[in-house]
């Protein structure tokens, strides 16, 4: 056991699946030599070599062209998407070809592959490097998608990943890089499709993703000291599939939902879990579902600005708070 | 464009055992006439309200696609596009089952789920048609990607027509295959027109794939697309040199498509005369008057000519008496599982 970070994580789930697997393969635009733009993936070029780990051109759509066709044919590619934001610029594979080949062929093409891509604001980035668009790949047919709030869940859940035998695109989020968190010695491997609950509670559930893991952590701690309120917080982790049966089953305890997302409002994944609730489990709640979302608006590149528009702690806690009216 | 020697069928009387030799040179024939024959009948049944959907037929093309076929060896993966029917078919995927998936029967190659856009028969080594322009470009770089990985030595054979010159796939997918000097072949059909515009009209260049070539560190290479002869001996070429670890090769063969874009265009923006002078090139005439240059008797031809004629009304046949598919195939291979769960 060893405390170690996020984005070492990164690099350790991929060097445990490589080292198993001959046939995972990894690149992405200075991914290699350079050890990746946040210094995710440092070391796996010398561990593993430039046949193995290979630096592309500034070519997102051949980066995932390229892991599909090896993909079809027999390796197990992780590809890297530098920014979650480009996947705009190679959505093609995203939404047309990777999650359509298996069905159109009739159950003969296959796609077992891995794009992974930072995600995520915190950075000032701007409106173009900072998105959470997990959404955009949460709704398309033949997809998996995962977002892993913590190191440990980083490793096992690559590996996972690696061996689906879908395509699965996983969201690292910037601004988790440098937390830390314990992890196991050996072979990690989780599940995908579980959430899982951080914190047992009884008065309301909170379903939380990456960045706002934490903060909803964060925030249920304030609510107990502050106002006696005993939240329940669920780390949702996998999307795509969704597991739906810890959240309904959370809700039938504490009969409130409270989804934190830090993708914009329209089309968040929040959304349809309250839908799912409101279909399924109308009579298990006590009150209205909340979303607590970033506004509906490109983000800002200023600190302060940026700060107030993604859900902080202080706005998890004031908005629980006031819906439970305590 | 080639040079006469090139087009040359030899001196008369010289037999067919060239460098062809006469055993590929009836084949190459008899896959002509089978994709002539099939399209034909396609746009038959299409006229017969018996195809629906849409359907993008390669009448006029065909020597390209046996041409290559004809030069690739099993293994060897063909990426077509959504105009594929005459691929397929060109590696040995039975009529039926091409026919089948236009009718949306049940006995059609992917039963259906696919359509006359996204002909695939992996067994065949028909990796998939694409209907999105470009797509498959970086996609066969993968899969070459995986044979030079492995130390395989199968090729990637990417065709698409001039129209795709113009898109961001097609420039990344040849500057990567380029740089990783990966093991695959990208054949540009042009057959002079994108949808329904002149590609002459929107590129600066007169030809759209081998003027862009030396971009990319390749050859230069433009043929005559409708002469089965100078496809298969510039396939061959190419194979060989990707097989030996010498990188791509991007390869613009001049056609002509004697229909239009797709089954809804009746192509009026054609200038009058082209068609018929077009015709006049044609490779399936074009072959047979070869065949009979190297001695090959009226009887032989007829017979090729009859054998694939059956072949093709077996098929309509048993795709007119197929059933459609049924219903409760919606909703499998979505996942790897066979399913479509997205949830617990």
């Amino acid at each position: 056991m060893a405390e170690i970070s996020y984005r070492d994580a990164v690099t350790r789930g991929i060097a445990q699946e490589m080292a198993r697997d001959p046939d995972v393969v990894f690149l992405g635009e200075d991914v290699a030599k350079p050890g990746g733009c946040f210094k995710a993936t440092v070391g796996l070029y010398e561990q593993f070599g430039g046949v193995r780990v290979r630096d592309t051109p500034i070519s997102e759509q051949a980066i995932l062209g390229a892991a599909m066709g090896a993909a079809m044919t027999g390796l197990k590619p992780i590809a890297e998407i530098m920014f979650s934001d480009f996947i705009a610029v190679c959505f093609d594979y995203i939404a047309n070809e990777f999650p359509k080949a298996r069905y159109m062929s009739n159950g003969q093409t296959k796609c077992p592959l891995v794009v992974r891509t930072a995600n995520g604001a915190g950075s000032r980035f701007g409106a173009q490097h900072s998105q959470s668009v997990e959404n955009w790949c949460m709704m398309i047919p033949g997809l998996k998608v995962v977002a892993p709030s913590s190191p440990i869940d980083v490793v096992g859940l690559m590996a996972a990943a690696v061996r689906d035998p879908d395509p699965v695109i996983f969201f690292e989020h910037k601004s988790l890089y440098n937390s830390k968190g314990e992890v196991p010695d050996g072979e990690i491997l989780d599940t995908l499709g579980t959430a899982k609950i951080l914190r047992p509670g009884k008065d309301c559930t909170i379903v939380a993703l990456a960045l706002m893991v934490p903060r909803a952590l964060e925030a249920a701690e304030r609510l107990r000291i502050d106002h006696g309120i005993d939240c329940e917080v669920i780390d949702v982790r996998s999307l795509v599939p969704l597991d739906t049966k810890t959240i309904l089953a959370s809700v039938a305890k504490t009969h409130r939902l409270f989804t934190v997302e830090e993708n914009p409002r329209l089309c968040g994944w929040g959304a349809e879990i309250v839908s799912i609730v409101a279909d399924e489990a109308f009579y298990d709640l006590d009150g209205p579902p909340v979303r607590i979302t970033t506004p509906h608006i490109p983000l800002p590149a200023a600190d302060i600005m940026e700060d107030v528009v993604l859900p902080t702690p202080q706005r998890i806690m004031e908005t629980i708070r006031r819906s439970l009216g305590s | 464009m080639s040079t006469a020697k090139d087009r040359a069928p030899g001196p008369a009387g010289s037999g067919l055992n060239d460098d062809i030799g006469e055993e590929k040179r009836l084949a190459l024939y008899r896959s002509q006439v089978r994709l002539r024959d099939a399209e034909q009948r396609a746009f038959d049944l299409f006229l017969q309200n018996l195809v629906k959907g849409t359907s993008h037929l390669s009448l006029g093309q065909e020597a390209i696609a046996a041409g290559f076929a004809e030069a690739m060896v099993k293994g060897d993966l063909s990426f077509c596009t959504y105009r594929g029917h005459a691929h397929t078919l060109a590696r040995g995927v039975p009529v039926e089952k091409v026919l089948g998936e236009l009718m949306q029967k049940d006995n059609g190659l992917m039963r259906g789920k696919g359509g006359s856009m996204h002909l695939t028969s992996e067994k065949h080594g028909v990796m998939g048609s694409y209907a999105i322009i470009g797509a498959h470009l970086p996609i066969a770089c993968g899969a070459a990607w995986r044979a030079q990985y492995r130390g395989d030595k199968d090729v990637s054979v990417c065709f698409f027509g001039d129209g795709t010159t113009n898109i961001g796939a097609f420039h990344e997918a040849l500057n990567f295959a380029a740089v990783w000097k990966l093991p695959v072949v990208f054949v540009c059909e042009n057959n002079l027109y994108m949808e329904y515009t002149p590609i002459k009209d929107v590129i600066p260049i007169p030809q759209p794939a081998a003027d862009r070539a030396s971009a990319y560190g390749l050859e230069r290479i433009l043929i005559d697309g409708n002469d089965a002869d100078i496809v298969y001996r510039t396939a061959q070429k190419a194979f060989a040199r990707a097989r030996a670890g010498e990188g791509p090769s991007l390869i613009e063969c001049l056609t002509y498509r004697h229909s239009g874009h797709s089954r809804a265009d009746p192509a009026k923006y054609r200038p009058e005369g082209e068609l018929e002078e077009w015709k006049k090139h044609d490779p399936v005439k074009l072959y047979r008057e070869r065949l009979k240059q190297f001695g090959v008797s009226d009887a032989q031809i007829a017979e090729i000519d009859a054998s694939v004629r059956k072949e093709v009304d077996d098929a309509t046949e048993a795709c007119k008496a197929a059933p459609s598919p049924p219903l409760d195939i919606i909703t499998t291979d979505v996942y790897a599982d066979g399913g479509w769960a997205w949830r617990n």
